[in-house]
């Protein structure tokens, strides 16, 4: 097991902060590889108190970034928790320290697959280690003591954020006051897994993947990512959301034309998000990522029981679910409802009635806002804030 | 949903008693804590370490908002996931008789907490038994009177009904507690015929035998 050692994007390429960590000792993933001098890009908004008792860790799901709070410096969009992070919003900024770290095996700074191998001095490629939810939470943690922070007073995420922000609570119990996972589970379910593997078989059916060695080629494989990207974009909306903002409606014509071009808005749409998906997201990043969350399952070091991973746990949790998601159900929020109540952990939960699907944890969601500015607010006083 | 609590901190005249039977700094868990009100109260008042369980989303967001930690559920549902004697106080207020299978509910109680406080509508009433009596029709019943095809209350009972049930599931009354209308209160003996004909609500300290 040799240990891998990255080299430094230029941190000039992007807005934001860039540390190397795992100097003094590196970092030993699950799948046995160690990381050694790595570079994790992040990105903070509001200041640090003295005490450093606000910061809050805010863990991105699988396609977003560091830049949830400002225009994207690819896209130029607004930032994916705009509603959310923000002078006066749920996580106020003129009170809290809120950072946002590239998740390892990320394309935005953090090391990943993209970045070249200082062993080899070409990409990693596939050659990458194989990375888990754990090992994004192990960079986490070295970052958080990096930053010389003791103890979060939140952390949050939605989606694969929410397996993170899990992960923390059981791993990290002293370092975590409380956690908000948002639209989570505590293992990926095997539809789930199956909608991954559609996306990553579309990659790895591009031609220009070529291997996971496209960078050598001067080529992106498009299509597949492009295709990866629409099959799960389905999976955030639900069926509702859809009908509603598409119905059945054509694309800048009034009749079929008895092909196959995009005749129906949400193809259009559909294309759309994927053409634009491969602009900013690397696909080999794609593959590692969505492994990780595949392969996540909180309680299976704890003898495959729950009850045992929240045992005695200190930590304030609040989860919230989505009532039409249909990718990480209400019923698997309330599965770790449940194995909180069971360790008599402090824990409260709400499931928003919405039709936005999984993606409602992004969109303008008043009820969830509520509760989640409630939570925090609770929660910043008991800690003195 | 009807408010609980005063914005002068005073809370409605059934929970101040509930409040009263707390033992401070104690752990309490409110099943159908609606807004939240008792814990509230109990949480500034007397520093309990409260959690709730409640059914609808308004209720919960507005107890998570305040602070409070509720978890969205229902009593025939989720007591079952509680450990037994994770409390001090199981309390169940004002929603026994909306309940699928009050026995289970009130079995699940006396496991989770070291004592059990219950409130109910006492349909032994004088006024709900004269209007059957009289009119031959069903009383409206509760703050809202709602007509009897709307109501939440699908398995009323009587005080006498309910001591019937506490003996059969081992759970011992170490208080009684009747309210009338006009929400004066009278302690209560399980053998008085009284309580259940002048009661319009019933609150009982319980403990696990």
């Amino acid at each position: 097991m040799c240990a891998l050692k990255a080299t430094h994007v230029p941190a000039t390429v992007l807005p934001g902060h860039q540390v190397t960590l795992g100097v003094h000792e590196p970092l030993r993933l699950d799948c046995g590889a160690e990381l050694a001098e790595f570079p994790v890009a992040f990105q903070t908004y509001g200041k640090l108190n003295e005490e450093k008792s606000n910061a809050i860790l805010v863990c991105h799901a699988l396609t977003g970034d560091q830049f949830m709070a400002e225009p994207h410096p690819i896209t130029a969009k607004p930032g994916w928790w705009d509603l959310v992070v923000g002078p006066g919003k749920s996580l106020d900024t003129e009170r809290y320290h809120v950072i946002c770290a590239n998740v390892l095996g990320g394309c935005m700074g953090t090391v990943g697959p993209k970045e070249i191998d200082p062993a080899t001095g070409k990409h990693y490629g596939v050659k990458f280690p194989v990375i888990t939810i754990a090992d994004m939470v192990g960079a986490q943690k070295l970052l958080i003591d990096h930053l010389g922070i003791e103890q979060l007073l939140l952390v949050t995420g939605g989606s694969m954020g929410a397996m993170q922000a899990l992960e923390w609570a059981v791993q990290y119990p002293e370092k975590v006051f409380a956690a908000a996972p948002i639209a989570g589970a505590a293992r990926h379910s095997a539809q789930n897994i199956a909608f991954h593997e559609v996306g990553r078989q579309a990659i790895m059916a591009d031609p220009d993947w070529h291997g996971g060695d496209y960078q050598s080629h001067n080529v992106i494989p498009k299509r597949g990512l492009s295709v990866a990207r629409m099959a799960a974009h389905i999976t955030y909306m639900s069926e509702t959301a859809l009908h509603r903002k598409f119905g059945r409606n054509l694309q800048d014509r009034d009749q079929l034309t008895y092909g196959f071009e995009a005749d129906f808005q949400v193809e259009s749409y559909l294309r759309h998000q994927g053409s634009t998906f491969v602009e900013r997201f690397d696909a080999n990043s794609y593959l590692y990522i969505t492994r990780a969350m595949d392969y996540f399952d909180l309680a299976k070091e704890f003898g495959g029981s729950l009850i045992a991973a929240f045992a005695n746990t200190p930590v304030r949790f609040c989860l919230t679910s989505f009532s039409s998601d249909w990718l990480f159900p209400t019923s698997e929020s309330r599965e770790l409802v449940r194995a909180l109540n069971a360790a008599a952990a402090n824990a409260s939960f709400v499931e928003v009635t919405t039709d936005k699907g999984h993606d409602g944890f992004l969109l303008d969601e008043p009820a969830f806002f509520d509760v989640f500015s409630g939570f925090l607010n609770g929660c910043a006083e008991h800690r003195g804030l | 949903m009807s408010l609980s609590s005063g914005t002068d901190g005073s809370i409605r005249v059934d929970l101040q008693i509930i409040a009263d039977m707390i033992e401070p700094k104690s752990r309490v868990l409110d099943i159908g804590c609606g807004d939240g009100a008792l814990l509230a109260y109990l949480s500034s008042n007397k520093q309990v370490d409260g959690r709730g369980l409640e059914l609808s989303m308004e209720g919960v967001n507005r107890c998570v908002r305040n602070g409070l930690s509720v978890v969205q559920g229902d009593a025939d549902q989720d007591l079952k996931d509680y450990p037994a004697g994770a409390f001090d106080y199981a309390v169940l207020s004002q929603t026994l008789q909306a309940t699928h299978r009050p026995k289970e509910v009130l079995e699940h109680l006396g496991r989770i907490g070291r004592r059990t406080i219950v409130s109910f509508p006492n349909f032994g009433f004088w006024r709900v038994r004269l209007g059957l009596l009289l009119r031959g029709r069903m009383v409206a019943t509760g703050p809202t009177h709602e007509p009897w095809y709307d109501t939440p209350n699908i398995h009323r009972c009587t005080i006498r009904d309910f001591v019937d049930l506490c003996r059969e599931v081992d759970l011992v009354i170490e208080r009684g507690i009747v309210l009338d209308s006009t929400g004066r209160t009278a302690p209560f003996s399980a053998i008085s015929c009284a309580a259940n004909l002048l009661g319009e609500q019933a609150l009982f300290l319980l403990k696990s035998r």
